[in-house]
């Protein structure tokens, strides 16, 4: 397949260029230790005034947050950089690089870009949910394994449509930096089960910000909470989802002019 | 003086301006930050539920009160991001403020004053809708509205001088971001953003008490929402103009040291 291939040089490229700054991997490992200090120091703050959240445990909830920072990995690792040089390369005109190439467009704007480091925080997020596992004394099965890679890999899929639509709004509306901050904003809601925000958030996190699905039901299939409906629901969405923001995508790319040259 | 007044006037008003050009990014940025306390609120809300209804004095109505004046107050902590020094040295941005007879903070504390007028007028219909959902147990006295608007402000300049000066660390090395978030980390729980003080083990209040956050976070908050007697809100607005004043004297010093450091690169 053309498409892994492309991933597969850029990923090579981008490995090689990072490899070259290597104390950047200390400096990210810092910074992912900080962030789960201050979520452990949040944790640790709501279980010193209650025994249950919401019919979630403590140990339960340090799964959740487990795939939180797990997912943040991955989106971080692929995802947002690639939209954040989109953003930059509309603005300023270069996209016309991306765009002459002899492949999909999208495939390009979307595989350009691997920061490494950041699986630092894949790797983290999976020591925390090894630890929550641990203090559940939950028995992992293959199938639930095997759910709860297919619920991370559509989660994914869901917040890279939703990322792609979010970033080509920049078609309409030229500026940037607020995107980035829009998109963390609502991804750090998927911090704790969506089952805790009233109706109307949690079906926008469900439905309109994929957070539910990229963070509370991958934590679903290994508390043992997750139903097949919910699985293919995820599987359903996440196509609809991608069919979406590929319209999207074209319709913006439709009012691009180009500012270079 | 008026000079000066003036300076900073005209500054405030192009900012206005620029500001009021880019609604819908105003816009997306709000509604990105406005999550943030939502979740806090929805979370403690739920302890609060869980526990008879008031977790550490603070019962739903209160914590949606709490939350929604935090939003407000996050908007006036907004100031020059302390990431940007590296780009203004790098870029030679600064070479050019430093030709200009006056210094470079005036510059920053004028330019992001005038966008916080934009930020309020933008941020009121938000705050409508989030009380309208929240129902937040809000009740202040004429003298707490007045104290309230002086503490905004008050905050906006500690926070200007604290980021001023973790952003000055760049003048001596560009690995500064791990100690940025270092930084955030503390200051998100040491100043009553993350949950407010006093759900806090006494020993974190304690220390939180010699600190300069809480006085640019949770005081002015609590000026709005809490039970402040009139002794206690003067008292809080005197702590801050002294924190106001401890960071522009360090950061004077500091200044020094930092221009001394410094070698321009193109500009």
């Amino acid at each position: 397949m053309n498409l892994f291939r492309l991933a597969f040089i850029f990923f090579r490229v981008g490995a090689l260029n990072e490899l070259q700054y290597r104390v950047n991997f200390f400096i990210q490992l810092l910074q992912s230790l900080v962030a789960l200090g201050v979520g452990l120091v949040g944790l640790g703050l709501v279980f010193s005034h209650t025994t249950d959240l919401n019919g979630w445990s403590r140990p339960e909830l340090l799964a959740v947050m487990g795939v939180h920072i797990l997912m943040g990995g991955l989106i971080n690792t692929v995802i947002q950089p690639n939209m954040q040089r989109l953003l930059e390369e509309v603005r300023e005109g270069t996209l016309d690089y991306a765009l002459t190439k002899p492949e999909d467009a999208q495939v390009i704007v979307s595989v350009r870009e691997f920061r490494i480091w950041k699986v630092v925080d894949v790797v983290m997020g999976m020591m925390v949910l090894l630890a929550a596992m641990l203090q559940l004394q939950a028995r992992l099965g293959l199938w639930q394994a095997l759910a709860f890679a297919v619920a991370l890999l559509f989660g994914w899929a869901m917040i890279y449509a939703f990322w792609l639509m979010l970033t080509s709004t920049v078609f309409w509306f030229i500026r940037i930096d607020e995107m980035v901050n829009l998109f963390e904003g609502v991804y750090a809601a998927g911090r704790w089960p969506v089952s805790v925000y009233p109706d109307w958030l949690r079906t926008g996190l469900t439905f309109l910000v994929p957070v539910a699905f990229a963070v509370t039901v991958p934590a679903e299939a290994l508390t043992g909470r997750l139903t097949w409906q919910t699985l293919l629901g995820a599987a359903a969405l996440a196509v609809v989802l991608l069919i979406l923001a590929r319209w999207v995508w074209r319709t913006g790319l439709r009012r691009y002019s180009g500012a270079s040259a | 003086m008026s000079a000066l007044l003036d300076y900073y006037w005209t500054n405030a008003k192009l900012s206005v301006i620029e500001q009021f050009q880019y609604p819908v990014a105003n816009y997306f940025y709000m509604i990105g930050m406005i999550a943030e306390p939502v979740i806090y609120l929805v979370v403690w809300s739920t302890v609060a539920r869980a526990q008879g209804g008031e977790v550490g004095g603070y019962t739903p109505g209160a914590f949606a009160a709490y939350y929604i004046v935090w939003t407000l107050v996050r908007n006036m902590n907004i100031v020059f991001t302390p990431y940007g020094w590296e780009w203004r040295i790098r870029t030679g941005q600064l070479s050019v403020s430093l030709l200009r007879p006056l210094h470079p903070l005036h510059s920053d504390i004028s330019f992001f004053a005038g966008w916080k007028f934009v930020v309020i007028v933008l941020w009121l219909p938000l705050a409508a809708f989030l009380s309208l959902v929240f129902k937040p147990a809000l009740n202040p006295t004429v003298l707490e509205i007045g104290v309230f608007f002086l503490a905004i402000w008050g905050a906006y300049l500690i926070r200007t001088m604290l980021l001023w000066l973790l952003g000055m660390l760049s003048f001596w090395t560009t690995r500064v971001s791990a100690l940025f978030e270092l930084y955030f980390a503390l200051e998100l729980l040491l100043s009553g953003r993350l949950v407010p003080l006093s759900l806090m083990p006494p020993w974190v209040q304690t220390l939180a008490g010699y600190l300069p956050f809480k006085w640019a976070f949770q005081f002015p908050i609590e000026s709005l929402v809490g039970q402040l007697s009139p002794v206690e809100l003067m008292a809080g607005l005197g702590m801050q103009v002294f924190w106001i004043a401890a960071g522009a004297l360090v950061l004077q010093g500091v200044w020094r040291f930092a221009i001394r450091h410094y070698t321009a690169v193109g500009g």
